[in-house]
């Protein structure tokens, strides 16, 4: 596989990099304790540990998007990405080499957060596995965001539009930090009409074993993910055929 | 035996013209200058052949292969050291160069091989360990020609080498760039008079576009009667097109 060799690169930048262990992991982890602690005193439905797992896991998935955007900002704007771009790749071996070492960076976020939250109550049992499949799409999602913007933006706007706007925004409109309801209108309208919320209650319906409201949630995060990783294939091919001086 | 040959290669970007009309013909094994002021077009000249900008006219076949309707072919006999710091920051030296390697084709163990020869050539070993990011400008450029070599092209593309780099670690790029004359054909792009001269075979200087005149350093310098080849390139750099 001619990807390979580039996907192994990407995987070590990543991982050696320390924010990437302190955001991807530490920071969801730190949320899901304090949430629960929150709960321990003053109980609130959204903050029940099978509730509130799902919008944390998607949460973290978000800083997904910030990792794999930095990446590529970075290796447009030192010119790495010029070197790679003259050898004899396409397109598609580039962006998989960027999106497949994520996608177990992912699972594995994803896998610890469910495994913490076993201690703070969560149930052992087989719909924590379904849990984890049900997000792949949310992943892909991310990933494709994160290649979105880093093909378009440079490593700060990167920082700026993946780091801040995007955990936020994905964070406000998904459900997890407060219930839709309380807000509705047309705030709740837009959320139900972005992936974010959906991706939580896919999640929330898996874990909880309502399998009939699995499909419903996850066949928009699902079109979202096809949508935005044909749009960053299509810009980041762009970007490659047209280097500019 | 010609390596490049261009034919009325042209790049606009919208109404602005980055090269205009390049006929050009280089032989194998020459290393050839382009010289020019900043938004003369080298780099864009040098992205066009490269395959990293698709032209807007002409053509230009790269030993045998044309880099409009066979691109591919031609990314397998060259290689790039473009003009910014190319390397992956948390990589190290050692790493760097195998990812390179390997790329191009090297399976795991000859990448390893290849890479400790080219750590030797470049007198990388001491940094071999060490991420890329904690290299000083002259290493970093070092290590970069050295991941543009380890694919053994036949051709490479070395973009403003020295660019940035102090007196010292300019001379000491210089003498590796030296060791390659005559093994590969080298395009080496420059705004720096002396670098041009000390290095080149011969030397296109480009101005607005435009191959304004080709030739050794010492024939562009009795073409225009100058004592200096500062004096040639001035003089040249406002002329129309020459062919010495």
């Amino acid at each position: 596989m001619k990807f390979s060799a580039f996907a192994s690169r990407n995987t070590k930048e990543i991982l050696r990099d320390p924010l990437t262990l302190f955001f991807g992991i530490g920071f969801p982890l730190v949320l899901l304790f304090l949430l629960s602690a929150i709960q321990a005193n003053i109980p609130v439905d959204l903050f029940e540990i099978s509730n509130l797992v799902p919008g944390i896991a998607v949460f973290g998935l978000s800083f997904i998007s910030l990792f794999s955007g930095t990446l590529i900002a970075k290796d447009r704007t030192t010119s790495f990405l010029m070197r790679l771009f003259a050898s004899p790749h396409t397109a598609s071996d580039f962006i998989l080499g960027y999106a497949l070492p994520l996608l177990p960076m992912a699972v594995a976020q994803s896998a610890i957060c469910f495994t913490v939250s076993f201690f703070l109550g969560l149930p052992v049992n087989l719909n924590v596995l379904l849990a984890l499949v049900v997000l792949i799409p949310a992943a892909v999602l991310f990933i494709g965001l994160g290649l979105l913007a880093g093909s378009i933006f440079n490593d700060k706007q990167v920082g700026g539009i993946c780091g801040a706007l995007l955990t936020n925004l994905s964070a406000w409109l998904s459900g997890t930090w407060f219930d839709l309801n309380l807000i509705g209108g047309a705030f709740k309208t837009i959320a139900y009409l972005l992936p974010f919320v959906h991706a939580v209650e896919s999640t929330r319906a898996a874990l909880n074993g309502n399998y009939s409201d699995i499909f419903p949630h996850l066949i928009w995060v699902i079109a979202y993910a096809a949508a935005i990783l044909a749009i960053a294939v299509i810009v980041f091919g762009q970007k490659m055929k047209n280097q500019k001086a | 035996m010609i390596a490049i040959q261009t034919t009325e290669l042209t790049k606009k970007y919208g109404t602005k013209t980055a090269v205009n009309s390049l006929n050009l013909s280089i032989n194998e094994g020459e290393l050839f200058a382009l010289l020019g002021v900043n938004g003369a077009g080298k780099t864009t000249t040098i992205k066009m052949l490269s395959c990293l900008a698709a032209p807007t006219g002409g053509d230009a076949v790269l030993l045998g292969n044309s880099i409009i309707s066979n691109p591919l072919a031609v990314k397998e006999t060259i290689n790039v050291s473009p003009q910014e710091t190319a390397v992956a920051p948390n990589l190290t030296v050692k790493e760097n160069i195998e990812l390179i390697a390997k790329m191009y084709g090297s399976t795991k163990s000859t990448a390893q091989t290849k890479s400790a020869e080219m750590i030797t050539a470049f007198s990388l070993t001491e940094v071999a360990k060490a991420k890329s990011k904690t290299l000083s400008g002259g290493m970093q450029r070092r290590l970069s020609i050295a991941m543009a070599l380890i694919s053994n092209p036949k051709i490479l593309f070395l973009d403003e080498p020295t660019l940035g780099l102090d007196v010292l670690a300019r001379r000491e790029l210089w003498a590796e760039i030296k060791k390659l004359k005559g093994k590969i054909t080298i395009i080496l792009t420059t705004h720096y008079m002396e670098e041009a001269e000390a290095l080149s075979d011969r030397i296109g200087i480009m101005s607005n576009g435009e191959l304004k005149a080709v030739g050794t350093a010492a024939e562009l310098i009795e073409r225009t009667g100058a004592k200096i080849f500062e004096d040639a390139f001035v003089a040249l750099a406002t002329e129309s097109e020459v062919e010495i």
